[in-house]
């Protein structure tokens, strides 16, 4: 059994939202993404003990013993003050979970699960670990019914990709905008390689969910829809579509001021896009 | 008029009830201006103080609680009673029905069965079209509602997977309506995936249906069968249930000095106190009501020897609070496992009570282990075994809490799963919840979906904006939504998700 282990900021082991049927969501910590729009800002860094979080906490949950950072969450509050004094956008509380933690607690769900979805932060970035859970799931007779999902922003080269297809059902995909220098403002990166994830998980019939996020005044024009609409019929065959609308929870920083999605506008996005024959278009459950 | 009781003239002048609603109350006003059935003092005073509780039942029971009538004898021989030939197609079937619930009386004066209907129209489907199924299946829950407008009436399909079935579902879903209340009796071995994919989509549509968990009930009940009824009872079919009394355990609790106290000596002491309430009720419906000399009885629709006992305990989350207290124990119920032992330990204890104790006149000669789901009266107690509101965890880990529960009330026992929103766009999630729970035995899924107007309060359905409308003074045309807004407001059962709370409509009215 592989003793690999990940950083994991948060587990659910039930979620609707995260793929098809009800499923165990693991959200990996760390991105190479830096989205102003980041609704986890404290998901993105990875901690690197230089413990200016110490001082924040009230209640003395963290130290640092021989220069690394140390949480206790017997002292933990959840008052989430060091999240807000850290530096890089870490998490001090993250704990690691080895492949055979994460097998346990899927085998005590297991009746209760269509599959598992891991998300983050950006799951690829800890893709050694997926590759070998998901090998893990697929090999034990007790979770090989429960499908493997990855939810990812498609930074992930062609090569990764191989290496860890086989073992997957399915992936959600996050174009986070379509205009190259638009792009470069709102994550710090290029979209060339989501794009090109996007087509190849597409041809490989693994391509789940192509997901897009509508900012007011961003990504919401007619020229980003536009883009969308074409690219999504440049792919061969049907692809499924989420409309996701920006909303400011857990935003911080200059984005936290930028208004939501109106309903209206998602709305009309979505039926030029189905009236192209593009869909199904799905749409937020909640306004 | 010196003597004139108050609550007769509130009851004739309410401007929020309908004439056949304060012939009703009224008709109870009569009843409770009769003797209570002789109580020995110690039960007299554990009543008084509501450790006990007769579920504000009427002085003088003339009828049982529960009746569930073997509806396939009228639609087999007909009625020499009501003068009704046998039915020969479905037009007359359902037509016979329609007659036959307006003689079945129970604790709201309405059936709260109405029979397990596929099992019932299904003989009286061949030849019929689809579309004429549709047409008369719809024109039937458009009577159940408009003429017996209440919550707690109950009808029930499966575990098969058939047409009458899933016309039901498709109708239920259509009208939304709050009256019948459905129970899909569910078997992996029988039922399969695919009507329990269309019930769980009907939940995110309606909060309706109920899935029961059928290997698990068939096995309490014999071949005759049993019914789902009012707030997720089960209870034998060709029978029912004589009555419904019930302990409030965080009364119990406050009496004992800790938890050996509550287990060894308060606990069997209520206990005992209960079931001399409930005999002495029973005692009477038996041999004073005469209601045992119905058409009914003759006609073997019902069997006097069919009804059993429902032994009803509730607020047991504030009972183990207390008792955690007691102690200087920091776990909550429902969040922690020590408090969530203490649970288990008290169901399994008032199950070993329950099982001890003969009784006459009830079925099999045993009482049967209840958790109650509420009146619209309790402020301050969570109905059943059920974590407070408000304090409940993921749908997962709340199942998970409560399971082992499940295996020691017989007469029914639900928790009432609030889903957000987002799981309309996801019904299969519903599905493999309600999978999960089963397979931890589970006896009866019930889910309510935010946002839905219609909702499930303690165990039956309100419209959300029934209530409201309520509230501004409106009559309402269905008893139950009284109930919902008294519960509403008394037992912030809102606060959390919409809900509402449970039984009987006039329970509230004496207070």
């Amino acid at each position: 059994m592989s003793s690999l282990q990940a950083q994991i900021s948060k587990i659910l082991t039930w979620s609707c939202v995260d793929g098809p049927g009800n499923r165990a969501v693991l959200f990996l910590q760390g991105c190479n993404f830096d989205c102003a729009a980041c609704h986890n800002p404290h998901t993105i860094g990875s901690c690197n003990h230089c413990g200016d979080c110490i001082e924040a906490c009230p209640t003395q949950a963290l130290s640092l013993k021989a220069g690394r950072l140390r949480f206790d969450p017997d002292r933990c509050t959840q008052c989430d003050a060091c999240l807000e004094a850290c530096p890089v956008k870490a998490n001090p509380m993250v704990p690691c979970y080895s492949v055979e933690d994460i097998l346990l607690l899927l085998r005590k769900h297991r009746a209760f699960l269509s599959g598992i979805t891991v998300s983050g932060g950006e799951a690829t970035m800890q893709l050694p670990f997926i590759r070998a859970l998901f090998a893990a799931i697929g090999c034990d007779r007790e979770l090989c019914h429960l499908t493997r999902f990855i939810d990812t922003n498609g930074y992930l080269g062609p090569a990764g990709w191989k290496s860890v297809l086989n073992g997957t059902d399915g992936v959600m995909l996050d174009i986070k905008a379509f205009d190259l220098e638009r792009h470069r403002r709102l994550t710090g990166r290029s979209n060339e390689r989501s794009l090109a994830s996007a087509r190849l998980l597409h041809e490989a019939g693994k391509l789940y969910e192509l997901r897009y996020l509508m900012i007011p005044g961003q990504t919401d024009g007619e020229e980003e829809i536009a883009s969308l609409r074409e690219f999504a019929l440049s792919l061969d065959g049907n692809v499924r579509i989420r409309l996701n609308a920006f909303r400011t929870h857990g935003v911080r920083g200059k984005a936290s001021d930028w208004p939501a999605a109106s309903r209206d506008k998602v709305e009309a996005a979505a039926s030029q896009l189905e009236s192209a024959g593009i869909g199904p278009v799905a749409l937020p459950s909640l306004w | 008029m010196p003597n004139e009781n108050p609550n007769i003239r509130r009851i004739v002048n309410d401007p929020a009830l309908s004439a056949a609603q304060k012939a009703r109350a009224l008709s109870l006003e009569a009843e409770n201006s009769l003797e209570y059935p002789t109580l020995d003092e110690q039960t007299r005073a554990a009543l008084e103080a509501r450790v006990i509780c007769d579920m504000y039942e009427g002085h003088a029971p003339y009828k049982p609680r529960y009746v569930l009538p073997d509806y396939s004898v009228v639609l087999k021989n007909g009625s020499e009673w009501l003068e009704l030939p046998v039915p020969q197609t479905l037009d007359e079937a359902i037509h016979t029905l329609m007659i036959a619930y307006h003689h079945v009386p129970s604790v709201t004066s309405m059936p709260v069965f109405i029979g397990h209907l596929d099992d019932l129209l299904l003989p009286f489907c061949s030849g019929v079209s689809d579309e004429k199924l549709y047409q008369q299946i719809k024109l039937f829950w458009r009577y159940l509602d408009r003429v017996l407008p209440d919550a707690f009436m109950h009808a029930n399909i499966g575990p098969t997977d058939n047409r009458v079935a899933r016309t039901i579902l498709r109708v239920d879903a259509e009208l939304k309506q709050i009256a019948p209340n459905l129970t899909l009796l569910y078997d992996p071995q029988i039922s399969g995936d695919e009507i329990l994919r269309l019930a769980t989509k009907n939940i995110t549509m309606c909060s309706k249906p109920h899935i029961a968990n059928h290997p698990v009930h068939q096995q309490t009940f014999d071949d005759r069968g049993y019914g789902i009824v009012s707030c997720y009872n089960a209870l034998p079919v060709c029978g029912g249930s004589s009555t419904l009394t019930r302990i409030n355990l965080a009364k119990v609790a406050e009496r004992s000095e800790n938890s050996e106290d509550f287990l060894t000596n308060k606990l069997p002491y209520y206990v005992d106190l209960n079931f001399r309430l409930t005999q002495a009720r029973i005692d009477y419906l038996y041999n004073q009501s005469g209601f045992f000399d119905s058409f009914m009885i003759n006609e073997g629709w019902l069997d006097e020897n069919r009804f059993t006992a429902m032994f009803g305990i509730f607020a047991l989350a504030e009972a183990v609070n207390a008792l955690q207290d007691k102690s200087g124990a920091k776990g909550r119920y429902g969040l922690s496992a020590d408090a969530n032992a203490m649970g288990y330990r008290i169901s399994q204890s008032l199950e070993g009570l329950v099982a001890a104790r003969p009784m006459k006149y009830v079925w099999r000669g045993r009482a049967m282990l209840h958790s109650q789901a509420g009146l619209s009266t309790d402020t301050g107690y969570t109905p059943g075994v059920r974590i407070p509101y408000g304090t409940e965890p993921d749908p997962v880990a709340h199942i998970q809490a409560l399971a082992p529960h499940h295996r020691y009330y017989a007469s029914g026992i639900s928790e009432i799963l609030t889903l957000d929103e987002t799981v309309k766009a996801n019904p299969e999630a519903v599905m493999d919840l309600c999978k999960g729970a089963f397979s931890m035995g589970l006896r009866e899924f019930t889910a309510n979906v935010g946002g839905n107007d219609l909702v499930r309060v303690t165990g039956y359905m309100v419209r959300l904006s029934d209530v409201e409308k309520f509230n501004a003074e409106h009559a309402s045309r269905t008893n139950t939504t009284a109930l919902g807004a008294e519960a509403a407001d008394r037992t912030q059962i809102l606060q959390r998700k919409p809900r509402v709370v449970a039984n009987e409509l006039f329970a509230g009215a004496d207070q």
